[in-house]
């Protein structure tokens, strides 16, 4: 039995974006205080803390999961994968990264990270969703700025894109 | 927003959780997916001695036919529930009222049992599990024992599990629905919580049975006989929506609510009447 006395720190170790990490958590510290506290990791965003908000969606063994309703010890073992690990490298964007742009799916950005991370998971199980499967989907976020729209068709377009149907949008300089 | 300190446990069997629930008794919560717990962690609204983390555990991990009903590990995700091949055919109700509970994002690590444990009373699967007269199968140091709904949902995030017991699993009975079942939600956002829930399954002999979610403080169930003409069927959902009272919060009134019963109730009724004829 793993027991973490709830005055002690515990290793924690898990691959985040492929990479194996560790670092050190009390048994009660949420995976988002760990990623962003502890690993550095800021691309994860926090906001209600309480699993309504979504900005904080991460995926954890390839699923989508609120991490502020996770603790940290508890992805310990598992795999865990955040917005920075959607791209290639540092400068690139994948499709939904830049089908977010095109269509001004965002516009301060704090809840992006938690609905790309969501919908990377769910085009994975339903490549080609109809529109109400998306927004049942994007009704586990809140996003205050950009009113949904952009974010429906980004997200078609994105779906489209990685079902090959739509031709991939030409290296656009940023 | 951070949770009080408490004392972490991860048993690796059963038996290792149920012994841990012995020793810490009221002071300890169980956690499985934690959607309901690890937020009123971080509200402080509960403040446990310890935690006993039963996710990892295999052995709850599954869903099997048993004995003419579907037996779901306390373990057991919402989502895995919902993607599980058999739901459609064994457990139709179910498989229209799951996709309304939460998000996608919270079914993913949500647990059935755990929602039915938490007993919030606008919960869909504390729903299900009452309108198809469903079982709880609680585990302590001492053994086993079952409790059907009604004797296991008590009220408000109330229900008859001690607190030496661990749920081991759920049991809903097979094939109740086959003939008809119609489900129906209204909540400000779709997976908010159900401002009123209401479910209606056919059962034996032509009658229809139906269950009230977010008006009382545990789902009501009330069943309609055949040749009940449909201006009686109102007649009888107006008086109960009076007799739940219902209440005020954020999210609605009571009047609102009692309106919402009469106006969708009797209109499930004949949807699953419709199905079964």
């Amino acid at each position: 039995m793993r027991c973490v006395n709830s005055d002690e720190k515990t290793p924690v170790a898990f691959r985040l974006n492929g990479a194996e990490v560790r670092g050190h958590a009390s048994s009660r510290m949420l995976l988002t205080d760990f990623l962003r506290n502890e690993l550095g990791q800021t691309g994860t965003h926090v906001g209600c803390e309480h699993g309504v908000c979504g900005c904080c969606t991460v995926r954890i063994d390839g699923v989508a999961a609120r991490a502020c309703l996770t603790l940290a010890v508890q992805a310990d073992g598992r795999s865990v994968d955040t917005v920075e690990g959607l791209a290639e490298h540092k400068d690139a964007l994948d499709a939904l990264q830049r089908a977010f742009r095109k269509h001004h799916a965002l516009q301060c950005g704090f809840c992006t990270p938690g609905i790309l991370m969501s919908f990377s998971d769910f085009l994975g199980r339903n490549p080609n969703p109809d529109d109400q499967e998306i927004q049942e989907v994007l009704g586990g976020h809140i996003c205050r700025c950009t009113g949904y729209a952009g974010l429906m068709k980004a997200i078609r377009e994105a779906a489209a894109e990685l079902r090959g149907e739509a031709p991939a949008p030409a290296a656009e300089a940023s | 927003m951070k949770p009080a300190p408490f004392t972490y446990l991860r048993p690796d069997t059963v038996a290792e959780a149920v012994a841990a629930l012995a020793e810490h008794g009221s002071g300890a919560r169980v956690l499985a997916g934690g959607q309901s717990l690890v937020a009123m962690l971080n509200f402080r609204l509960v403040q446990p001695e310890a935690l006993i983390d039963i996710s990892r555990l295999e052995e709850l991990k599954s869903i099997d036919l048993r004995d003419g009903a579907i037996e779901v590990g306390a373990a057991v995700t919402q989502s895995e529930f919902l993607n599980w091949p058999g739901l459609r055919e064994h457990a139709p109700f179910i498989a229209k009222a799951l996709p309304w509970v939460g998000h996608f994002q919270t079914r993913n690590r949500g647990t059935v049992c755990g929602s039915i444990c938490h007993a919030d009373p606008s919960s869909e699967l504390p729903l299900c599990l009452a309108l198809l007269d469903g079982e709880v199968v609680l585990r302590s140091s001492f053994g086993e024992r079952r409790l059907k709904a009604s004797e296991f949902q008590e009220g408000l995030l109330r229900t008859a599990r001690q607190d030496d017991e661990l749920v081991t699993a759920v049991r809903f009975p097979v094939g109740v629905g086959a003939d008809g079942a119609a489900f129906r939600e209204v909540a400000r956002r779709h997976g908010d919580f159900a401002i009123v829930a209401i479910g209606a399954v056919a059962s034996e002999a032509g009658c229809v049975r139906c269950a009230i979610g977010g008006v009382a403080d545990t789902p009501i169930c009330f069943e309609i006989g055949p040749d009940m003409p449909l201006s009686e069927v109102s007649d009888r959902v107006n008086r109960l929506a009076w007799e739940l009272g219902g209440y005020d919060d954020i999210h609605a009134s009571a009047r609102y609510r009692r309106d919402l019963v009469r106006r969708i109730a009797p209109q499930l009724i004949s949807e699953v009447r419709a199905c079964a004829a």
